[in-house]
């Protein structure tokens, strides 16, 4: 077992300090250290998209990223997106449309659908069935996921 | 019963219960659970698909800085020759225990052999690697008809074939022969002017849940455990790990967290009962998850499967005999969907003469698991193509064909049941009345298929207790757990029969040890059996408040009638009061009002779906994209159509995925080479349209409110549907699953 590191970052806005091994990833941190249960882990090699956070403004999976890169950086999580009082359009949007079944997979999908919307406001359908590409739903079939991310455009325009 | 008439809450829309916990992560699955003190376990699995296990020595595992404990089969108590009564039919708990940890051989690739408990998962993992174990590698049985063969290795020196009430004298790797028969077979085809007979070969796939297995267990110092995980069904967890274990139900309690997919593969145990030894041999709780390869290589795929099918029809279109021969393989140990499968086949047919064989065979594969409409997804893929090609050399529309022949209530199907009122013409016609069906799909290499399914849902027994809160809400209770918005679907039928809004319903799936016994979600049953909980439970509140409005106004109870939410007094007073005031009045009238029911219901009422689909094949590549998708089913009674519609467009996408490329590939020893996401490559949302839900509702007489079970029907056609898809588009029959690119060009003799 190798020494643990300390790291600073900023994680939903917030000034964090924790201790890991070099070997642990972001999403290990996440969940292990920091007990933000959010990101899930499906498969732990980027196949699955469950764990998907955003890094410094980019859409990363977090089993792919060791948690000391995130030393400066800064990590916004599902657990970051609604208001104390009022859920973020694309949750709303998600529940207006069921557009989850188990739920698993839809942290991963609201924060790589709120990554589309950062970068693109008004995307075709087929741009968010290409950006959703990364994340895995097995329950769905997409159609209701595909409609509450262009729900939550047209609500955020 | 079940009149189709106008709802208050059913048939709404509402914002799930559960909804906001799930889309701010707050909502807590099996592997986020934490606990002070707690252990992290690994399990170490078998490398050889069939090998005899010599020797286990742990004893470098053991001297590694950290770990814990470490258990083998030799931990598990002595599992004896007998069967496990497990609620829904009995096992060989030999069989079972062995599943858990190897005892003598492993028998597929991924089978768990050993499990440490460490400090951390990586020195869990770490110690995993330390553990010799000694193998005789045998040669692996990988393939269903290879297994039958008389010559064939065998996997259970001592496992016979029970054939129709016989046992073999013969060891042997066909567990079990099944039949059915009505009619006269070669009457049937003697009648038919055309008979076509075809085999068919279907690939190992995986449920694919996104979620892996997990479980956290603690035995306390009184001897009680407790088992926190991710389950279709807390109490088959509870009765497996009592069998298992051979411990007493009394002393396990399971606590259903959140569950993230299931399509069956979560009711067998694998982790459960190995968290559960690791937990007694350290003291400590111990969490035990298994990583994406695990759950492919060490969890229930779906059989592959070989089936021939034989349809008679005369030349006006009258389906007269139908036959099939069907070996499923069950993976290591028996119980293959194949029994289901032998019940679905021709299900949707009146057929006068049939005759059915079913086979179920053991490979060197992990043991089977159910997934979504087991073993109907296998058979309808045969059937439902033979059925086409009888209907193009007949030169009958397909859709008219199905109809002329279609099930309709009073028939019988050939495993015995009688149809009550059943609603699959209906699904013919709103196919038909669709406007995809009459579409344009002239463009070269497109096509269109059509196919139906039948899935015949089941009831079994489901608690429910409702507590009237002051405030005229209420808690409902539950056992079921939550795998699509079934908390909603149950609260919804209390509501309507308390004439609250959906909102005013709490609903809580509890633990094992807080509410009746609840068999799994599972079987399309949980809206429909639960859900009859629920409105029982619900009468039971409304008997109880009309007794309290009855004190209040001095009246007798007869004298006192609800509607729409209030209670009113006839004959003579005026009286009146809602449910929500009533609710504020209990503690003068008595005390609190708890509602109570359990129900076994018998009426599950059939599932029938008719999908057209429209696909596009490139002839260079092999490659099938689907075009547009249309899915109709008849749902009996949609309580919440958004989750009807999206158990139809999920089972549709993994009934794609089933079609098009999904498949365990394996190597010559018999080792999985795709066990991965990648490599698997399940549909993303980029390979697929929008799928058009479209709910049919023939309401179901054994449901007060009409409902059928609809999870399972829709994975069943899309097979079928596509492959007949692509006969339309370029001419070639295809009759093997996946229909892969690599088959497609095999097939267009490009490679």
């Amino acid at each position: 077992m190798s020494k643990k590191s300390h790291v600073q970052t900023t994680i939903n806005g917030e000034s964090v300090e924790f201790l890991c091994e070099p070997r642990q990833s972001l999403l290990e941190v996440l969940r292990d250290e920091l007990h933000l249960t959010g990101a899930k882990e499906g498969c732990n090699n980027g196949n699955c998209g469950a764990c998907s956070v955003i890094l410094d403004g980019r859409l990363v999976n977090a089993c792919l990223v060791l948690g000391v890169e995130i030393e400066g950086k800064s990590v916004e999580t599902i657990e970051g997106l609604a208001d104390p009082d009022k859920l973020h359009p694309i949750q709303d949007a998600f529940l207006e449309n069921a557009a989850l079944q188990c739920g698993i997979c839809t942290p991963g999908f609201i924060m790589s659908a709120k990554s589309l919307l950062d970068n693109n406001p008004n995307p075709t359908e087929h741009e968010v069935r290409y950006w959703l590409a990364g994340n895995l739903c097995r329950c769905t079939g997409y159609d209701k996921i595909v409609r509450a991310v262009l729900d939550a455009a047209e609500a955020t325009q | 019963m079940a009149e189709n008439k106008d709802y208050k809450v059913i048939g709404t829309r509402p914002i799930r219960h559960d909804g906001v916990d799930k889309v701010t992560g707050r909502a807590i699955y099996g592997a986020d659970f934490q606990i002070t003190g707690l252990l992290h376990g690994r399990v170490l699995r078998s490398p050889h698909a069939h090998a005899r296990i010599l020797s286990i020595d742990t004893s470098r595992a053991e001297a590694l800085d950290g770990v814990k404990g470490i258990v083998t089969a030799d931990d598990l108590p002595t599992a004896e020759d007998k069967m496990a009564d497990l609620g829904e039919g009995a096992v060989s708990l030999k069989y079972l225990c062995d599943n858990i940890l190897a005892s003598d051989k492993a028998l597929y690739r991924g089978h768990a052999i050993a499990a440490v408990a460490a400090t951390s998962p990586h020195i869990a993992e770490e110690a995993c690697q330390l553990i010799d174990v000694e193998y005789e590698v045998l040669t692996p049985v990988m393939e269903v008809r290879q297994a039958m063969e008389s010559d064939a290795p065998l996997l259970h020196e001592n496992l016979k074939t029970s054939s129709l009430g016989e046992t073999s004298e013969e060891s042997s790797n066909v567990a079990s022969h099944i039949q059915h028969k009505k009619g006269d077979i070669e009457k049937g085809f003697a009648e038919a002017d055309i008979v076509i007979e075809r085999e068919f070969v279907t690939g190992t796939v995986h449920q694919g849940y996104i979620e892996p297995h997990n479980a956290t267990a603690h035995y306390n110092q009184d001897g009680h455990l407790t088992v926190w995980c991710s389950t279709q069904g807390a109490f088959t967890v509870r009765e497996q790990l009592a069998e298992i274990l051979q411990y007493p139900i009394s002393k396990i309690k399971v606590v259903p967290l959140e569950i993230g997919g299931g399509f069956g593969g979560k009711i067998n145990v694998y982790v459960k009962p190995v968290a559960a030894l690791l937990a007694k041999q350290t003291g400590k709780p111990v969490k035990v998850l298994m990583n994406r390869a695990d759950v492919f290589e060490g969890t229930g795929p779906t059989p592959a499967s070989f089936i021939t099918v034989k349809m008679g029809a005369t030349k006006d279109g009258k389906i007269t005999a139908a036959q099939t021969s069907m070996a499923f393989e069950a993976g290591a140990y028996p119980g293959s969907p194949v029994g289901a499968g032998a019940m679905c086949i021709f299900a949707p047919y009146n057929i006068d003469n049939v005759l059915i064989d079913g086979y179920d065979v053991v490979v060197n594969k992990p043991k089977s698991a159910p997934y979504r409409a087991p073993g109907a997804t296998n058979a309808a893929f045969g059937s439902e193509t033979v059925v086409d090609e009888l209907a193009e050399k007949l030169n009958i529309d397909p859709l008219e064909l199905r109809v002329m022949n279609g099930a309709k209530e009073g028939d019988h199907r050939a495993d015995g049941p009688v149809y009550p009122r059943i609603g699959f013409i209906e699904t013919l016609e709103a196919a038909k009345e669709h406007p995809h069906y009459s579409s344009e799909n002239g463009k070269k290499h497109h096509g269109r298929g059509i196919a139906s399914g039948f899935w015949f849902n089941i009831g079994l027994e489901s608690s429910v207790t409702i507590n009237v809160n002051p405030d005229g809400t209420i808690n409902l209770v539950e056992g079921s757990t939550d795998i699509g918005g079934t908390r909603a679907s149950i609260a919804m039928q209390a509501a309507e029969v308390l004439g609250i809004p959906a909102e005013s319903v709490n609903p809580s799936v509890v633990d094992t040890n807080s509410v009746g016994y609840t068999a799994v979600t599972g079987g399309s049953r949980t809206t429909f059996a639960t859900g009859y909980a629920a409105y029982e439970a619900a009468q039971d509140v409304k008997r109880q408040m009309i007794e309290r409005a009855a004190k209040l106004w001095d009246v007798d109870e007869e004298n006192v009638q609800f509607a729409d939410g209030e209670f009113s007094s006839i004959n003579g007073k005026e009286e009146q009061i809602s449910f929500r005031d009533l609710s504020g009045k209990l503690s003068e009238t008595g005390g609190p009002v708890v509602g109570r029911a359990t129900v076994d219901p018998p009426g599950a009422g059939g599932a029938f779906a008719t999908h057209v689909v429209d696909v596009a094949v490139d002839v260079e590549t092999g490659k099938v994209e689907i075009l547009r998708y249309t899915a109709t089913q008849d749902a009996g009674k949609a309580i919440h159509p958004s989750y009807v519609e999206g158990q139809i467009q999920g089972g549709v996408v993994q009934g794609i995925g089933w079609a098009l490329n999904e498949e365990y590939i394996y190597n010559e020893e018999g080792t999985m080479t795709n066990a991965s996401f990648l490599d698997y490559r399940m549909p993303t949302c980029l390979d697929l349209p929008m799928i058009d839900a479209v709910i049919v509702e023939v309401p179901n007489p054994g449901h007060p409110y009409g409902v059928r079970g609809v999870g399972e029907v829709p994975i069943v056609p899309p097979p079928a549907a596509i492959a007949n898809a692509i006969y339309d588009a370029i001419g070639i029959r295809m009759e093997e699953l996946p229909m892969s690119p690599d088959r497609l060009l095999k097939a267009l003799g490009k490679i």
